[in-house]
């Protein structure tokens, strides 16, 4: 493997591994702060591509289906948090997987109503639509490198909200202790709704970005579903920095893994929790 | 308690003997779905030992039912049926030793993790299966046989009938009961269950926590590898979405919706929701929506299933008796 090939499959590595990163601290956040299991972050996802893909035919524009897609998926998470979320904080984790396992059902139905279940490729927008000749057979599309830079500031985005801001500190306050925290007069109720919110906004987002370099289909969420969970486990629940890094580890596992070990690339990234799991059960940044 | 458990013997007689005479009232179609429901029951069946007994929500036991379908695929000859007498203990020491390394892995953690980690094996064992050409990729395998009862040359039992076939799984189903059942009533259980909800007490007290829920999550999932046997025998088919998530949620779903913690509950839990699927698919083309509106109204509605709904239908001194099971429902998250 020459050195420009390399550079771009570890190029690719990483903007799988952010996109990963996007989608997984969502789930981390909202299991962090609400103590609620959504395994219905995946269909979010999947939801995510597919508003973008409808609304960019219908509008013609990527900026607006953008936009779009993600104000439609906050609201929704509010809507959600609101009618059904709110009555799970608290429950046993079981009512939980079932309750989402029903949202799945639901949301895939509805899906299936309002977009059909046909494979659709979303355009990129057209001033990111070239690509970067690297050698004589070797180009880069720019919507890749854009993708990059998009979730490289998003993921510095989360950061300075959790680690700089005052949302950010009742968050992690919350996060460390939901009662004391409640008893210092945090209107926590309201903390969980935007977090809840901002959760699948960060599901769809990470849908809306893949869909112009990747198809959109169906089960498009399901696999994200189990790579979130992987990287939460990787990372430890509740840790935006450890979904960070087990985020760029799978990225870069599953990429590298697909180049050198086609015929077991698939079981890499679980033969990898496994490691971890023998050696941190609680994750790499997992409290004990 | 004794006439609570008497009530319990009436009811399951009954069911016992509707069963049995099953074969003879219906038709073929009916004795068909009955003995895919019996299978269907007996992995919510096993699936309850590990999370109503034990407080562990797996999110694989779909894993080890298609895996034993994969495994009789495999030792299934070109030319006829594979020996049950080898096939089915060599699926069930293969299963169990794929559900001793995943338990081994899995129960280092706790609560959330558990579910997570449990999906994600769960999900490897399915792409093993969908991405690498072991068992014919994302087609599947075909069985074309089913497997022989025979001895000495003489079939003793020929599943190739739908009605043998019926009486070989309840045959097995009742089996498994019983095993479930006694397990539960030993030191065992009683181990499981104080692990269950309180898992530093149970400790504390000398119990070998992790040991017993190993011993669990293997025995589970031998009894979901028996059910996934006959089930890739039934179908002469196994492919790789029978060893998906979905399916391990829609057992969860059998389970909370006949009532944990008892042997009763998640087979009644699998017939209720295979005969209402029936019903959804035969009235509505858009079935899973309503399938999942039911599953959000049975967690808000009907936490403690239909053991609870029984509990309030019931009349009042019956109601008593039936209290305590619906009690045993734990309301508060019992992973700290």
């Amino acid at each position: 493997m020459d050195i420009v090939t390399f550079a771009v499959q570890l190029l690719n590595g990483v903007q799988y591994g952010l996109v990963l990163f996007l989608v997984a601290s969502g789930l981390t956040l909202v299991f962090g702060i609400l103590g609620v299991i959504n395994l219905a972050h995946g269909a979010f996802y999947m939801l995510g591509a597919y508003l973008s893909w409808y609304l960019a035919s219908v509008t013609g524009s990527f900026a607006l289906a953008f936009v779009g897609a993600l104000a439609i998926a906050f609201l929704l998470g509010i809507a959600l948090e609101e009618v059904f979320v709110k009555r799970m904080i608290g429950r046993d984790h079981l009512a939980q997987v079932l309750l989402s396992f029903g949202l799945i059902l639901v949301i895939d139905e509805l899906r299936q109503i309002l977009f059909g279940k046909d494979v659709h490729s979303v355009a990129p927008p057209a001033w990111l639509g070239g690509s970067i000749q690297l050698t004589e057979v070797l180009s880069y599309p720019v919507y890749r490198l854009a993708l990059c830079v998009v979730c490289l500031v998003l993921a510095g985005a989360i950061f300075y909200v959790l680690q700089k801001t005052r949302l950010g500190m009742v968050v992690r306050a919350g996060a460390e202790n939901r009662d004391m925290t409640r008893a210092l007069g945090i209107p926590f109720d309201l903390v969980n709704r935007y977090v809840f919110a901002g959760g699948i906004a960060l599901a769809a987002l990470g849908g809306i970005l893949v869909a112009p370099v990747s198809t959109v289909f169906p089960g498009m969420g399901d696999g994200m579903l189990i790579l979130s969970f992987v990287v939460v486990v990787l990372g430890g629940i509740g840790s935006v920095a450890g979904a960070a890094i087990g985020a760029l580890l799978i990225g870069l596992t599953d990429t590298f893994g697909k180049v050198f070990f086609p015929q077991i690339s698939s079981i890499l990234i679980y033969v990898l929790m496994a490691g971890v799991l023998l050696w941190r059960p609680n994750g790499l940044l997992g409290k004990a | 308690m004794t006439s609570r458990l008497s009530h319990q013997t009436l009811l399951a007689a009954l069911l016992l003997a509707a069963a049995t005479a099953l074969p003879f009232l219906a038709g073929d179609y009916y004795v068909q779905f009955a003995a895919k429901a019996i299978l269907l029951a007996m992995l919510a069946l096993s699936l309850n030992l590990v999370v109503g007994y034990g407080g562990l929500v797996s999110m694989c036991h779909a894993a080890f039912f298609g895996l034993a379908g994969y495994l009789l695929a495999f030792m299934t000859p070109e030319s006829g049926g594979a020996s049950i007498w080898l096939s089915l203990p060599v699926t069930l020491a293969v299963v169990a030793a794929v559900a001793a390394v995943i338990g081994v892995l899995s129960l280092r953690t706790r609560g959330v993790y558990f579910i997570m980690v449990t999906l994600a094996f769960g999900e490897m064992l399915f792409y093993l299966f969908h991405d690498t050409k072991i068992g014919g990729g994302s087609d599947g395998l075909y069985i074309y046989f089913k497997p022989e009862i025979a001895l000495a040359g003489v079939t003793l039992v020929d599943l190739e009938s739908h009605r043998s076939f019926y009486y070989v799984t309840l045959a097995c189903l009742l089996g498994t009961a019983a095993l479930v059942r006694a397990l539960v009533g030993s030191p065992f259980g009683h181990a499981l269950v104080a692990a269950k909800s309180n898992e530093r007490r149970a400790l504390s007290l000398g119990f070998p926590v992790f040991r017993v829920r190993l011993a669990a999550f293997v025995i589970s999932a031998m009894i979901a590898a028996l059910a996934g046997f006959f089930s890739a025998a039934q179908f002469g088919f196994i492919a790789p979405q029978v060893l998906g998530w979905h399916m391990s949620a829609t057992a969860l779903v059998m389970v909370v919706l006949g009532g944990l913690s008892s042997i009763l509950g998640p087979i009644a839990g699998a017939l209720a929701l295979l005969g209402l699927e029936e019903l959804l698919k035969s009235s509505f083309e858009q079935w899973k929506l309503v399938k999942g509106l039911i599953i959000i109204a049975l967690v808000f509605a009907l936490p403690g299933g239909l053991q609870q709904l029984l509990g309030l239908l019931l009349p009042e001194r019956a109601k008593d008796e039936i209290k305590p099971a619906v009690n045993a429902v734990p309301e508060v998250a019992p992973h700290v």
